[in-house]
């Protein structure tokens, strides 16, 4: 003995710690079908084996496309950033701020969410820490205007990049979706190719509706990445997986902390390896 | 896989395939089982809890009721329906309130879960019922999460209570309850900062605080949209703090909430309350028999 055998019982643990990883169901029997074939074709014996093998599907999936932010945009560019309530936009936007001034880059920050509770002191105190200029107005005021007048400063103090922060809203809500192609049309009248980026971000410990989220909102604000923030929990993100696959977007960052260099961008294999990296799989 | 919207077009469609084969069997049963627990999976559900929930209505439905039925797919359907609804508890929407006010509230749960909206909206809630609430800012981690609260509480014409976030939050607890005490507020909620279940040094706050002020509700605040994690996460907080239940969010999208589920199936403490949108009005009592629906697509 001494190895184990690519058994049932093997594939069927398999499939529970891609289910237990939020894969989802269709897509992890997916993954473990296609797993089986290529443990027949390649008369695997040693389960610990398909391991690599499933990681690197996992990340074949996930890494085709090219992680890099668009920051080519003239005079400058922007990167719109969007998601449902609470997944982490305003903190990303802060860490992103950092992340690109440490390379050099003069970014300014648009406090588009003028809906929630002190969301603009929220962004005022990323901007702070960051030490990048946030362009503001009242609260309760239209977030176009303020991404519009953000447009102008940047214009004016030959900024390169200007991140706009965004109220949370659930996709399935139309008039707020609404909202968002209306900040797209108001970016476009001053620079017509921009944004250069609509992030979406989703949460970590978001289940299957994360699929609907990332449909419904590159449906309505065409997003061009992802930001998957909360890893630095228990919670694997599996459903990025099915996202992927579905919708080719690309994951561009991970968030896994509350901290300014808590960013990193995404790295598909020590993601995919990550999948399987817990108790359950025993010993896979 | 996803080609039916709902469960019950997918028991529809697997009884169908039977059709003709006469009786139906238990195989028959084993079959239409694996499309509820896909249908569950797909809700959130936490796998386990799926397992134990399918042996116990096949269980059921192996019985006379659905072998013998000429609808069978209705048969399970309602076996299903009335065991989620079993699991999920009845309504409970109460909270326990102290012989001696105040009635301490404390508000817990991941980043982002929805802790100080609720806490708006529970003030809100209580005030309606001829109580007085006390908002206590008790977050002193997130950037601006003390002037959230206070925006809320200028919203609602709720006093809060707030030291800044250079004091302790096991003090800042201890100074609302004096603060209630001598202005005649009966009712005090505490927002604590969003913190991840493994932060042990975060968790132990928590502790803190519980132990010096003794809340007589300690609600664990829960997004609709949790994945598999929520199991691990209601387990950790309720092993380590004692949950008294729970409060639901973003119940307003179009996540199934299995979640729920989990939540209850792992602590046995009642969902509470249900966060219907981001308004200060949007809470409500938790109706099982909804997210049993809801999840089976009804
Ligand atoms: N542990 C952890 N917490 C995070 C991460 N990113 C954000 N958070 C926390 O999640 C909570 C919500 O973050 P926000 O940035 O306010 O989220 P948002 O999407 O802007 O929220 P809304 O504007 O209300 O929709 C805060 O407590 C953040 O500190 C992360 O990568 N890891
Ligand atoms: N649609 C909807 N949004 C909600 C609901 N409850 C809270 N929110 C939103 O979710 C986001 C996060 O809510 P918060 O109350 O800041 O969450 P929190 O748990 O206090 O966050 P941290 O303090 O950062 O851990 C905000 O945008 C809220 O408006 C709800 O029931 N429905
Ligand atoms: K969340
Ligand atoms: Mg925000
Ligand atoms: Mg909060």
């Amino acid at each position: 003995t001494g190895y184990r055998k690519p058994d049932e019982e093997f594939f069927e643990e398999l499939e529970e710690a891609l289910i237990q990883a939020d894969v989802g169901v269709t897509t992890s029997m997916q993954l473990v079908e296609k797993l089986q074939k290529i443990c027949k074709e390649r008369r695997i014996e040693d389960a610990s084996l398909l391991k690599d093998v499933l990681a690197e599907e996992v990340a074949r999936i996930l890494g085709e496309e090219d992680i890099e932010l668009n920051l080519k945009g003239q005079p400058f560019s922007v990167i719109l950033v969007v998601g449902v309530n609470g997944v982490g936009k305003t903190t990303t936007i802060g860490k992103l701020a950092w992340f690109l001034k440490s390379q050099g880059k003069k970014v300014i920050l648009a406090a588009g969410d003028t809906f929630r509770a002190a969301a603009i002191d929220q962004l005022e105190i990323w901007g702070n820490r960051a030490g990048v200029e946030v362009i503001k107005h009242q609260e309760g005021s239209d977030p176009a205007a303020v991404a519009f007048d953000a447009m102008q400063a940047a214009r004016a103090r030959k900024a390169d990049v200007i991140i706009i922060d965004t109220a949370g809203r659930l996709h399935n809500k139309v008039n707020l979706m609404e909202e968002l192609k209306k900040i797209k049309r108001v970016i476009q009248r001053e620079v017509p190719d921009a944004p250069h980026e609509v992030l979406l971000v989703l949460d970590a410990t978001t289940g299957q509706n994360a699929v609907n989220q990332a449909k419904i909102f590159g449906e309505a604000a065409g997003v061009t990445g992802i930001v998957l923030t909360k890893l630095d929990g228990t919670a694997k993100g599996g459903v990025i997986i099915s996202i992927k696959n579905e919708l080719k977007v690309p994951v561009k960052f991970i968030g896994i902390g509350e901290k300014m260099e808590d960013l990193r961008p995404f790295a598909p294999q020590e993601f995919a390896s990550a999948l399987f990296d817990r108790s359950d799989a025993k010993e896979m | 896989m996803a080609i039916f919207e709902n469960l019950s077009e997918r028991l529809q469609a697997a009884f169908k395939r039977l059709r003709g084969k006469g009786k139906v069997t238990e195989e028959d049963v084993s079959e239409v089982m694996r499309e509820i627990r896909v249908a569950l999976l797909e809700a959130d559900v936490s796998y386990k809890v799926v397992k134990d929930f399918i042996k116990k209505v096949k269980e059921r439905a192996v019985g006379q009721e659905v072998l013998a039925s000429l609808t069978p797919a209705q048969q399970v359907i309602k076996i299903v329906h009335e065991e989620l609804i079993e699991l999920l508890g009845g309504i409970q929407s109460r909270l326990t309130t102290a012989p001696k006010p105040p009635t301490v509230i404390m508000l817990v749960g991941l980043q982002g879960a929805g802790k100080t909206t609720s806490a708006g909206k529970l003030a809100n809630l209580l005030r309606k019922q001829g109580k007085k609430p006390l908002l206590v800012a008790a977050d002193i981690y997130r950037p601006a999460a003390v002037k959230q609260l206070q925006v809320l509480g200028e919203q609602l014409q709720i006093p809060v209570f707030a030291m800044g976030t250079s004091v302790s939050a096991v003090n800042i607890a201890k100074g609302a309850l004096e603060y209630a005490a001598s202005h005649g507020r009966d009712m005090v909620i505490i927002d604590t900062a969003g913190r991840l279940h493994i932060n042990e040094e975060l968790m132990q706050e928590l502790q803190d605080i519980k132990a010096a002020i003794k809340p007589h509700e300690i609600l664990l605040v829960v997004d609709a949209m949790t994945g598999q994690t929520a199991v691990e996460v209601a387990e950790t907080f309720n092993a380590q703090l004692g949950i008294d239940g729970v409060i639901m969010t973003k119940l307003d999208g179009d996540a199934k909430g299995g979640a729920a589920l989990s939540v209850r199936a792992v602590t046995g403490k009642p969902i509470k309350f249900a966060g219907m949108g981001e308004k200060l009005d949007a809470l409500e009592p938790f109706y099982p028999d909804r997210l049993a629906s809801r999840i089976l697509g009804m």
